[in-house]
């Protein structure tokens, strides 16, 4: 079985979050550092920015790239971490609701967020940037699966 | 009693009323709080004038809090129609309030000692729902209705006639008291005094009374703060006992065919009912002090959301099955509750060796052991505490690891149910071993699942 993966467009949508962010680091690293010991200064304030930014890259990619998650016959499991991994495994039956989120960042590359609610707090079951038409599919399909095995608390 | 025949048609559709003395006993404590202060205050002003004035603030504040408890009291209403508790309150904010009885989690009768003084007692209905209202709350009701109206609730709940009688309940363990004194008495914070005090006795001991005045000052001023740390300590750690021995004095846990029936309270009376099958797990607790007696403490959790902080009650509320018995009565409470689970773990449920690099202190409480219907979990070092859980219960099951797990090849497992307070926890547990025992544990929990329906 394989686990499916969010969308490359999440991977767009981080790169392009993160290189404007990078961008607004360097700038003011460089001024800083310009105005501190002037020319060398303003090159080693872009050169850790720069630093900066390619290890944010890097974890990032290891981030976008551990997302995953799998429809079993009786439950979803939705595994992520680059350091730290986590796993995840909720049966159909103790979905309590299933809700959809987007902000803006997301609307704008046509994606969305789909996270699963349990009785338990501590779930922590959420899958990111699927496109909005999958999300809103596998909202569905989750309900759907969710009401035939329902069980109470 | 005119009120008991006025209390009956809530129970069968109409609306009623609370208590009429409900008003008192809600403000009862409050307002002794406020006399005494007010006493004080106005022992304490300097002029006369100032002391009525004082005083009329100290009047006004208690007149208004009695108007709005009173206006409270008329503003709220109540009923059972069909197998839903309807409350409407709120004079600016109406509330409607309606709790359908299939899913109530447990139901309360909690007395404090103001409304015992009058003879009242407050319904508490827990249902697992969400949103900052989920409990109902009937406060206050006579004695007697209450225990009708938490009669009528369970029936309720189990889907009886609203008539059926509450059936009797066979005792089945009594809290000792001597015992519960002893062990209110025996907290960890103990040992923090104990150091403290040792540090005294060194210091004094070290004291350089050959050196000049200057120094034996300073050493005689550091011992002054340090016995009053300790005498503050104390008083602490006395109320905080004085408390949970109120709380939990007198404590019979009797078996009823609808639940567990939990009385307890010296001179807060507390009546809960735990309905069987709401039970989402047990815990069983050895705090370090009480180890050497053999002394254990079990809790259950039922379904519920995480209460207001405001509402220090809520912690009470906590369902305790035993504050503490002998391990050999907790173990065979753990088994009333939890039948055909194992409150002792074997060995075999033991982490692999290498699980010692990251937990070396408590590596050897660490356990898991499951079987068709129950999982048992053991973590801890100062309180060893084996976490008890009906498969049919579990919500999800998650895995995790860091590098330094991953670097040992290992993982920890936890299993969430929904009961707020504990997870079962599996901390370091052979990686491949804890892959394979998600699908497992998932799949025996869809399996108890749908046998327990």
């Amino acid at each position: 079985m394989q686990y499916r993966r969010p969308s490359p467009r999440l991977w767009l949508a981080r790169q392009t979050v993160l290189g404007l962010t990078s961008l607004v680091l360097l700038v003011i690293l460089g001024v800083w550092g310009g105005l501190l010991w002037s020319a060398p200064g303003a090159l080693a304030g872009v050169g850790a920015g720069l630093a900066l930014a390619v290890t944010s890259w890097f974890v990032e990619r290891g981030r976008y790239r551990s997302w995953g998650y799998l429809e079993r016959d009786a439950d979803l499991v939705v595994r992520r971490g680059l350091l730290f991994h986590r796993l995840t495994v909720v049966p159909f039956g103790r979905m309590q609701f299933v809700d959809v989120t987007a902000g803006p960042v997301d609307r704008l590359f046509d994606l969305a967020t789909v996270q699963l609610h349990t009785a338990a707090a501590a779930t922590d079951a959420r899958i990111p940037g699927l496109r909005s038409a999958d999300a809103a599919q596998l909202r569905d399909r989750l309900a759907t699966l969710g009401e035939a095995r329902a069980s109470g608390l | 009693m005119p009120l008991a025949a006025s209390q009956a048609p809530a129970l069968s559709g109409t609306w009623c009323r609370l208590h009429p003395l409900s008003p008192v006993a809600r403000i009862g404590i409050t307002l002794g709080a406020l006399l005494l202060a007010g006493v004080s205050l106005v022992s304490g002003a300097q002029t006369s004038s100032g002391r009525t004035a004082e005083a009329l603030v100290v009047a006004a504040v208690a007149v208004l809090g009695m108007v709005a408890s009173v206006v409270s009291w008329l503003v709220t209403r109540w009923r059972v129609v069909g197998d839903e508790l309807q409350i409407d309150t709120g004079l600016v904010y109406r509330q409607s309030l309606r709790f359908p009885l299939r899913r109530v989690q447990a139901v309360d009768v909690v007395a404090p000692l103001t409304a015992r003084i009058l003879g009242l007692a407050e319904v508490r209905v827990i249902s697992a729902g969400t949103g900052h209202r989920q409990h109902g709350r009937l406060a206050y009701l006579s004695n007697q209705d209450a225990a009708a109206v938490r009669a009528q609730l369970l029936a309720l709940a189990h889907g009886l006639a609203a008539e059926t009688p509450e059936p009797p309940a066979l005792p089945l363990f009594r809290v000792d008291n001597g015992r519960l004194i002893a062990a209110s008495l025996l907290r960890g914070a103990w040992l923090l005094v104990l150091v403290l005090v040792a540090v005294g006795a060194i210091l004094a001991a070290v004291d350089p009374t050959g050196a000049g005045g200057a120094v034996r000052q300073g050493g005689a001023d550091a011992a002054t703060s340090l016995i009053t740390g300790i005498v503050t300590g104390l008083f602490a750690l006395g109320l905080d006992a004085a408390r949970s021995v109120n709380g939990d004095f007198d404590f019979p846990i009797g078996q009823a065919p609808d639940g567990l029936r939990l009385h307890r309270g010296l001179l807060q009376k507390r009546h809960e009912t735990i309905p069987y099958g709401r039970i989402q797990a047990v815990r069983l607790i050895q705090p370090l002090l009480w180890r050497p007696f053999g002394w254990a403490r079990v809790e259950l959790d039922v379904a519920r959301q995480p209460e207001a902080r405001r509402q220090g009650e809520a912690r009470q509320l906590a369902h305790l099955l035993a504050p503490v018995a002998t391990l050999d009565q907790a173990r065979w409470l753990v088994g009333q509750v939890a039948p055909g689970a194992p409150a002792t773990l074997a060995r075999a449920g033991a982490p692999p060796r290498r699980a010692w690099f990251r937990a070396p202190l408590s590596y050897h409480y660490l356990s898991a052991w499951h079987d068709a219907r129950w999982l048992v979990t053991q973590t801890g070092r100062v309180r060893p505490a084996t976490v008890i859980v009906p498969l049919e219960k579990v919500q999800s099951i998650r895995l995790s690891s860091g590098p330094l797990l991953r670097a040992l090849h290992l993982a920890n497992l936890r299993i969430d149910t929904a009961g707020r307070r504990w997870v079962a926890a599996a901390p370091c547990r052979d990686a491949d071993e804890a892959r394979a025992l998600v699908d497992q544990l998932g799949g025996l929990a869809w399996r108890a699942r749908r046998l327990s329906w």
